[in-house]
């Protein structure tokens, strides 16, 4: 057996090496938390949002501000403003009202957070995090608590509560583990995502989350793609599977009558990995000879609305909708993301619905009715493609993915918001020999966060998310130690972003990829040529790959980068 | 510090009913008045609170769904832990509100060198609330032989199984004694589990004191101090005919202490975290179905927004479209 080359792991800037990060100490303070005033930390926060990026869409209070100063610039009502949506949503959401009266402090989510098993900050317990909210609400809302004070738990909405929320409330991934394991169901999700309500009320969000939610506002996608960049970061797709496979295709773009829309992350049409899932989609759809269109209006599956407002996440995904109607599609087909489908599964027809200008989801290759989704008429590309596979519709060649050891991270939202468990593993072990699953758990409806969801995938905080993404890479490690696994797979495109710099840090040498790329990996085209290499470009093993054909995937791929950068 | 308040409070329940009786005399309002404002309180109260959940909209279905959805036919779905209908729902729900099934689930972790995070499953919690729960349920149920002549038969059944240890004289019933093992249980691990008691409030504390009292005065009662049982009964019936007529001088102060500490425990409930009794039922992660791609679900107060229409979108980049091949609207 050859010597084991144990590579390095990659540090970002500012983060401890990972044995330093990785001594974490789990002891509560002595001092109560409610009387210990919040401490930023560097690497635990994302910047402010721009002026110019609420302005986009009509959010109050733009102004020029950082975090980590004093004065925040808030209107002089600001608790009036607070307590007034405070008192608003407990009257619009049930979920907000009962998960506010009914913790018993039981201590059953306490460890269930990741952010709290990386960090050991018993703030990041989900309990705590809730408490930030529910202590308010004691006091300003509950008999008991106007009466007691401290007593009952409640306190007043300071200056240091309101900074305490902010960092804390974007110390959460909304990934929902902590309601799976509550036998009330409080969903510290729902948590947060009212409380980053109550933040906007004064103009306070991240600018990690207001930057794309203002380009999907304006220009239809997080990423800020113009029409004429989406096309073209397509095109160079399209040129790698030709060079590739020997197979040109030519996909459309806001065509009407077609007879599906596809919509998917703008993630996957902008970076590694995620641009080779959406070589996948491109490839799938070829063979299928689909009827299908991209739009460049519809061109965001995600939506960073939902981690800033209700309304804004209702406003951002409007388009979908409204495209297929304006399209005159009969159905619409969903690319690989998390918190994109939460969204379609529990929001999208109660928000902008009912769809009833489109038609029950159909495969036109297998006639399969796609009954789960005959209200949204949205259908998951793992249920479409599980569909496909199980009716014999597609060649497959698994042996062209046999380099790789595969393991498979259910997404948080997937899993917790949606249930789409099955499906990704079917086709992984049809387009793939060698599949293994992580600790139980750590999967399924237990899986870990990649760390960085709900717009935390910023940059400025990469000690959070290296040590929110630790119970995720450790249970990675694992499976490398036991079984060699080399590639984590999954189904979300913020994974795809934040998983790879995740693994460089604490297992560095496991690659991460979309489900849809390995399909177009395994899957044997019509009048393809003999692959060489995979859609990365890399040789498959027992392919030499040859000076030229080395140049020329460089130079393509320089190309891209510096096309990149032009646009960006 | 917030267990100490807790303890001090409770103590001073008692001492608050030992003095009424035995120095101020004041049966009645010990007896009767109290009892009676608490039930009035403890009803009002609850159902106060469980009506304005209920008003509450439920704006969207958002059940935590635990288990594979409901998709494709050849797929199985998890029909309890990922609820599609109505039964599934219900299913699911009666075996969290009489099982506790998710924190069955609970795990614990534990970071080693490596690091090396390993999982295991704890049941502690589990049994600890489940033994509480029922032993309570059990003890109130018993209960109801002090206001009902005769005594329904299941009440029997109910006290024979209660009692199968057939030791002591009156008989050891079991749930009395599960219910104060239990709840000092649930006492020491707040105190002695960092995270818990990280997190705990004297509104944590309180309650569990106030039940751990009324267990002991109970036991106390039954096992250990004689108690005028007849005239109790007497009392007891009274009040649920709202006709009390008994002596009340003739029953010793430990049933006032016990009747107390039960009174002030019904009236605290409607202002405490023990709603979640009614709450649980009303959880939106727990009590819908994960069908909102197949049927459509009602938002009452949805209303329209804002949006940036593909006209707006096309005119800001028509040119744009145009040169890359995109079919636009307006030439």
């Amino acid at each position: 057996m050859a010597e084991e080359v144990k590579i390095p792991p990659k540090v970002p800037k500012g983060v401890p090496f990972p044995d330093e990060l990785a001594k974490i100490d789990y002891t509560p303070p002595g001092t109560v938390w409610m009387n210990t005033p919040v401490k930023f930390k560097q690497g635990f926060w994302c910047y402010g949002s721009k002026a110019k990026n609420l302005e986009t869409v009509d959010f109050p209070n733009p102004r020029q501000w950082l975090p980590a100063d004093e004065d925040w610039k808030l209107p002089e009502n600001w608790q009036e403003i607070v307590l007034k949506g405070f008192k608003e949503r407990l009257d619009k959401y049930r979920s907000f009202k009962v998960f506010m009266d009914i913790c018993v402090r039981c201590g059953a989510c306490a460890d269930k957070c990741h952010f709290f098993i990386g960090s050991g900050d018993p703030k990041n317990m989900p309990v705590v995090r809730a408490e930030l909210l529910r202590s308010v609400y004691r006091g300003n809302f509950t008999k008991a608590g106007k009466i007691l004070g401290k007593l009952a738990g409640a306190r007043e909405l300071t200056y240091s509560v309101l900074k305490e929320w902010w960092y804390y409330f974007f110390q959460c991934t909304e990934c929902r583990r902590c309601s799976v394991f509550c036998p009330y169901g409080i969903d510290t999700a729902e948590i947060t995502m009212m409380a980053r309500e109550l933040l906007n009320l004064l103009g306070l969000n991240t600018d990690w989350i207001s930057g794309p939610a203002a380009n999907c506002y304006m220009k239809g996608n997080h990423l800020g793609l113009e029409p004429h960049a989406i096309t073209g970061n397509i095109e160079y797709m399209l040129d790698d599977i030709e060079s590739i496979t020997g197979i040109r295709i030519k996909p459309t773009f806001n065509r009407k009558g077609a007879e599906i829309l596809f919509v998917t992350p703008s993630g996957d049409l902008f970076a590694d990995p995620g641009t080779f899932t959406a070589m996948g989609y491109l490839i799938l759809f070829h063979e299928l000879g689909l009827d299908y269109t991209w739009s460049t209006y519809a061109s965001e599956g995600g939506n960073f609305g939902f981690f800033t407002s209700m309304e804004l996440a209702k406003r951002l995904n409007s388009k979908i909708y409204a495209e297929a109607k304006r399209l005159g599609v009969k159905w619409i087909l969903g690319g690989e993301c998390g918190h994109m489908w939460r969204v379609i599964n529990q929001y999208m027809d109660t928000w902008n619905g009912p769809a009833d200008f489109l038609q029950a989801p159909k495969s036109p290759i297998t006639g399969t009715v796609f009954e789960n989704a005959r209200a949204t008429k949205m259908v998951h590309i793992a249920e479409f493609t599980a569909d496909l596979i199980k009716h014999g519709k597609l060649k497959l060649d698994p042996r062209r993915n046999d380099y790789l050891k595969v393991t498979f991270h259910d997404s948080c939202n997937t899993s917790r918001g949606m249930g789409i468990l099955e499906e990704p593993r079917y086709i992984i072990k049809n387009v793939c020999s060698h599949f293994y699953e992580m600790d139980e758990n750590t999967i399924r409806e237990k899986t870990f966060c990649c760390g960085s969801g709900s717009g935390l995938n910023a940059s400025e905080n990469m000690e959070l998310r290296m040590r929110g993404g630790l119970p995720r890479a450790n249970a990675v490690k694992d499976v490398v130690e036991k079984y060699g696994v080399n590639m984590l797979a999954n189904i979300c495109a913020i994974d795809r972003a934040a998983l790879p710099p995740l693994m460089d840090y604490w297992v560095p040498g496991v690659g991460v990829t979309g489900v849809h790329e390995l399909v177009a990996n395994a899957l044997v085209m019509k009048g393809e040529k003999e692959r060489t290499t995979n859609l990365r470009g890399q040789p498959l093993p027992g392919v030499v790959e040859t000076g030229e054909d080395r140049r020329k995937r460089e130079d393509r791929r320089k190309g891209r980068l510096e096309a990149k950068k032009e646009e960006g | 510090m917030n267990a100490l308040l807790s303890l001090v409070a409770v103590i001073a329940l008692v001492l608050i009913a030992f003095i009424g009786i035995k120095i101020a005399n004041l049966h009645f309002l010990f007896g009767v008045v109290i009892p009676y404002a608490a039930i009035a309180t403890f009803l009002i109260g609850v159902i106060y609170r469980a009506v304005k959940w209920g008003r509450t909209p439920v704006p969207f279905r958002i059940p935590t769904t635990c288990g594979q959805q409901k998709s494709l036919p050849w797929i199985k779905q998890a029909k309890l832990d990922n609820p599609s209908s109505t039964s599934g729902v219900i299913g699911r729900m009666l075996l969290e509100v009489f099982l506790f099934r998710s924190l069955f689930s609970n795990t614990k972790f534990e970071l080693k060198e490596g690091p090396k995070i390993a999982y295991g499953s704890t049941k502690w919690l589990w049994l600890g609330g489940l033994a509480f729960h029922w032993s309570f349920f059990v003890v109130l149920v018993r209960h109801i032989r002090l206001f009902t002549e005769p005594v329904p038969s299941f009440l029997h059944s109910i006290e024979v199984l209660d009692g199968f240890l057939q030791v002591g004289v009156p008989g050891v019933l079991i749930s009395g004694v599960v219910l104060l093992l239990a709840v000092t249980y649930l006492f020491l691990r707040r105190v002695f589990i960092p995270e818990v008691r990280y997190i705990s409030l004297a509104a944590d504390y309180f309650p569990l004191f106030l039940i751990m009292s009324v267990a002991l005065s109970g036991i106390l009662m039954r096992y250990f101090l004689r108690v005028d049982l007849v005239s109790i009964k007497e009392l007891t019936i009274g009040l649920a005919s709202f006709s009390v007529a008994v002596s009340l001088e003739k029953i010793s102060v430990i049933f006032y202490i016990h009747l107390f500490l039960v009174s002030t425990l019904f009236a605290y409930i409607p202002f405490s975290k023990i709603m979640h009794l009614g709450g649980v039922f009303l959880s939106p992660t727990r009590n819908l179905a994960n069908n909102s791609r197949m049927e459509r679900h009602i938002n009452p107060w949805n209303y329209p927004v804002k949006v940036h229409t593909y006209e707006e979108y096309e005119d800001d980049f028509r040119e744009k479209m145009k040169d890359a091949g995109i079919p636009v609207e307006k030439e």
